[in-house]
């Protein structure tokens, strides 16, 4: 039996991994050599702890101290001082882990102390490449339940008392579509997870992958063994290479400990799991395109119905759901309907994972139940704005969604509440914005990425998409007039009737959101030919105002030679020849370059 | 990697795969990425080959290679740049960081420099929202960037 | 794995290496770990609490380090906190002691009036 006093938790996440914390394993291991400690302290690397901010992130057990933005000097002091003497580096702690000279341990710190944890319960705290770690914190423990304790009507009984909404976005009741495929008759079912995470700024389903792939794996076979499925694909986006290896081990595992195979748990339910590589296509999100992707053909939708739950992957009855969607399944049959049912909203139960992002202090992932407000969200977990800024808007849904502006920051978020806005709950991507993004600059991203992934099907997507991008860089560009402002919203009306798959009938959702909260902008774009927040580069100029020392440095620089004058004399530039790149203010010493 | 091995090497491997994969249904995309990472790119010729292994038409394949941003016609340069364009990284800045990187290597986004070093891209959000704006190039990663950092970090990979 | 019984034994065994990652709750125990504490043999003493603790299967408690105490010439020193936080310093212990602290204090409640500090 291995025994140890301390465990060191190195977060594995891609946000860390990315500044850095791959390597931190090795060099923990051998500073701690150094001192004889690699029997009495463990070293494990977790998955995302969601304070990516913060990261890397390394929290010392059974003091829970949080170290932040961990850098290889760092591990030196962290294993001489806090793993040798026991005591905690005070100054390389996290900044909310420190109150007036009180250490917080990781989950009394705000950030984490506000949330509710269902989904992500293991992320951070489970070494997702270890099943054993997976079962200690009750793994596979729901799937032996339901086989071994529950009839298959029962498992569905339960998920459709729980409440629990489809969370990839549409928010389509979770039991009912185990129902229909239930129902449904065949030889041949198959269940299916997406995890096709094509949201820019949601990375919740990644985390869940990288942290705690068993659960995925647990859910998938319950999902299987209610509709009475024995085979299941996940669909896995090829740019998660973590997830994809760490999903691939866990198979492995379960397999060898046969918890996948033939006869689990001594029952007669087999159950087989794939995995299958997207290959860079957000439309693929969208369950028949996804289906039509996992047979090997262009991800393109096509009508319903049939739904997938009577006609789905190679024509037979699937349930297809979301990785943070199986996430809660375990937790609901381990501990009830009812105690899920008492999370959240009237209308939407449990609890939901946001990434938040953009222009927000504590960049990361969170999960909080249904009903708790943006405010809450974004100024007592997200920590506010920085460097003073005001806040504008936070953008929830991608490509899908809306915008929701100050006004409304103290509405409970639930699926509904924010459909009603105007927005939508979508994947849980939530991205901060301050007074210096454009709105009608953000909504044009949104389109521009449409454009790109409309996949080509059906006509109003595929053109009108594209002929509301021209409109909007029209705009942009300074050269819209009043009758494209009327003609983006008519248009827009008519791509989200008019369109096959949620794609294009969504598509919309951010030029109207931002027409209808932040209609003075469009009209400062096209009136005033003004950007007031200073982002579309062509309503902006370029000046040198008379601080200039001539000191001919920005004219050294300047791309496209556009800037003139003498040295130790004024300096000008040529605007019609100014591409506004910006790099004369970069380099301007005395800072008298102005974008205005 | 894979541009160490000759092309006949390459085919054999390719071979492996569509022997592995053939027979299971939706076996084309398996063999495409298979396919992606020995070439480095699914050209034409590649085609051919799995669509007579496969009995599917080319113009199949064809669609099919085109339709997934994985998968391309032509070999990436040595090093690829892709910068995030999720949206964090974008309210965050990452389009004057695209400008800036196109401008420096004096190479339009979404082409290969003629040397075959570089090729810059836009990428689709990595999901490293905490680090935005983001770069990537090959494997490494440049996070919380600023314009200004932008001439160091590729003088870097020029005088590789 | 064949059955629930399988899986709640394998559970049981997994459990005990990570259920020091959690909230801070029940009895705490603090060992002196300064480089007094660490010269004077508080490593050993550590680890036999941890040893103990996990032996027993007790739950609840957590084994946790600190710097120096204050009176170096008594270390090894250990401080166990109860549940409202009342304190009772142990000083000059062993490993042998410490496992008696385990079972005396911790399990049945009984304070080791002989390990704590004398007048």
């Amino acid at each position: 039996m291995e025994l140890y006093r301390s465990h060191v938790l190195i977060c594995g996440g891609t946000g860390c991994s990315s500044s850095g914390s791959l390597t931190f394993e090795d060099k923990f291991a051998a500073a701690m050599a150094k001192h004889d400690l690699n029997k009495e302290v463990k070293l494990v690397k977790t998955g995302c702890f969601g304070l990516c901010e913060a990261g890397p992130i390394v929290v010392v057990y059974p003091e829970g101290a949080f170290y932040s933005r961990v850098t290889d000097e760092d591990i030196t002091k962290i294993v001489e001082e806090h793993l040798l003497k026991g005591r905690i580096v005070k100054g390389l702690l996290h900044g909310s882990a420190i109150d007036e000279e009180v250490t917080k341990s990781i989950n009394e710190v705000d950030f984490f102390k506000k949330q509710k944890r269902v989904a992500l319960r293991n992320c951070g705290i489970i070494n997702p490449e270890n099943i054993e770690e997976y079962i200690a914190f009750d793994g596979y423990q729901a799937l032996g339940k339901a086989l071994t304790e529950m009839t298959r009507e029962e498992v569905i009984e339960v998920v459709k008392a729980s409440g629990l909404r489809g969370r990839g976005g549409g928010g389509f009741p979770t039991g009912l579509k185990w129902t229909f495929a239930y129902n449904a008759q065949s030889e041949k079912k198959y269940v299916a997870c997406n995890a096709d995470e094509g949201d820019p700024g949601a990375f919740m389903d990644r985390s869940v992958l990288e942290g705690d792939p068993h659960v995925i794996i647990e859910a998938m076979a319950i999902a299987a063994y209610a509709i009475g499925a024995d085979e299941g694909y996940v669909y896995i986006r090829a740019e998660y290479p973590i997830a994809v290896k760490r999903l691939e081990i866990a198979i492995e595992q379960a397999k060898e400990m046969g918890l996948l195979g033939k006869n689990i748990f001594g029952t007669d339910f087999n159950f087989d799991l794939k995995i299958k590589l997207g290959a860079g296509a957000f439309v693929c999100g969208e369950e028949t395109a996804l289906i039509a992707s996992i047979e090997g053909e262009r991800g393109m939708p096509r009508p319903r119905p049939p739904f997938p739950a009577n006609k789905g992957i190679f024509g037979q009855p699937t349930v297809l759901n979301n990785v943070e969607t199986y996430a809660n399944v375990p937790q609901i049959i381990l501990n009830g309907a009812e105690w899920f049912a008492n999370i959240g909203t009237e209308r939407s139960k449990g609890t939901k994972v946001f990434a938040l992002g953009g222009k927000i202090n504590n960049t990361g992932l969170l999960e909080i139940p249904m009903g708790t407000t943006l405010r809450e969200v974004i100024f007592d977990i997200g920590g506010g704005i920085p460097n003073g800024k005001a806040f504008k808007a936070v953008q929830t849904g991608g490509p899908s969604g809306g915008c929701i502006t100050a006004e409304h920051l103290d509405t409970p978020i639930d699926y509904d509440n924010l459909i009603e806005l105007g927005s939508m709950m979508g994947s849980g991507g939530m991205i901060v914005m301050d007074e210096d993004n454009c709105m009608v600059d953000v909504a044009r991203f949104f389109l521009d990425f449409t454009v790109d992934e409309s996949c080509g099907k059906c006509t109003p997507c595929r053109e009108g998409t594209k002929r509301m991008l021209e409109m909007l860089d029209k705009i942009c560009e300074g050269k819209g007039t009043m009758q494209d402002i009327e003609d983006l919203e008519q248009l827009a009306y008519t791509i989200k009737d008019a369109s096959l798959c949620g794609l294009g009938q969504t598509a919309p959702n951010p030029v109207l959101s931002t027409l209808k909260y932040f209609k003075h902008e469009y009209l400062a774009h096209v009136e005033d030919k003004k950007c007031p927040a200073g982002v579309c580069k062509d309503l902006l100029a370029i000046t040198i105002t008379d601080k200039c020392i001539g000191c001919t440095m920005c004219k050294t620089v300047c791309p496209v030679n556009c800037i003139s004058g003498e040295k130790k004399g004024q300096h000008v530039i040529d605007q019609d020849a100014c591409i506004k790149c910006g790099a004369c203010i970069d380099k301007c010493p005395v800072k008298c370059i102005v974008k205005k | 990697m894979a541009k160490k091995l000759s092309q006949e090497e390459c085919f054999a491997k390719l071979n492996e795969a569509i022997e592995v994969h053939k027979g299971s249904q939706g076996a084309l995309m398996p063999i495409l990425h298979e396919a992606q990472h020995l070439f480095g790119a699914v050209p034409l010729d590649v085609q051919k080959v799995i669509s007579k292994a496969l009995s599917i038409p080319l113009a199949e394949i064809y669609g099919v290679v085109t339709f997934y941003s994985q998968f391309t016609l032509e070999p990436n340069g040595e090093f690829l740049i892709g910068v995030c364009m999720g949206t964090a990284c974008y309210v965050k800045g990452s389009g004057p960081i695209l400008d800036r990187i196109s401008r420096e290597l004096n190479l339009p986004v979404k082409t290969t420099s003629q040397d075959g070093k570089f090729t810059l891209i836009d990428t689709r959000c990595i999901g490293a929202c905490g680090l935005a704006p983001v770069i990537t190039i090959n494997d490494d990663v440049y996070g919380r960037l600023t314009e200004a950092e932008i001439p160091s970090i590729l003088a870097k990979y020029i005088n590789a | 794995m064949k059955s629930l019984a399988d899986l709640a034994k394998l559970r049981e065994e997994a459990l005990k290496k990570v259920n020091i990652r959690g909230e801070r709750k029940g009895k705490r125990i603090v060992v002196g770990m300064a480089t007094c504490g660490i010269a004077a043999g508080a490593r050993p003493v550590l680890n036999a609490l941890v040893e103990e603790i996990q032996k027993r299967n007790i739950q609840d408690v957590e084994v946790t380090q600190t710097g120096c105490i204050g009176v170096c010439k008594l270390e090894p020193i250990i401080e166990v906190y109860d549940e409202n936080n009342e304190k009772t310093t142990y000083v000059e212990m062993t490993a042998e002691k410490a496992q008696k602290v385990i079972v005396d204090h911790i399990v049945n409640g009984q304070i080791v009036a002989e390990f704590t500090i004398q007048e």
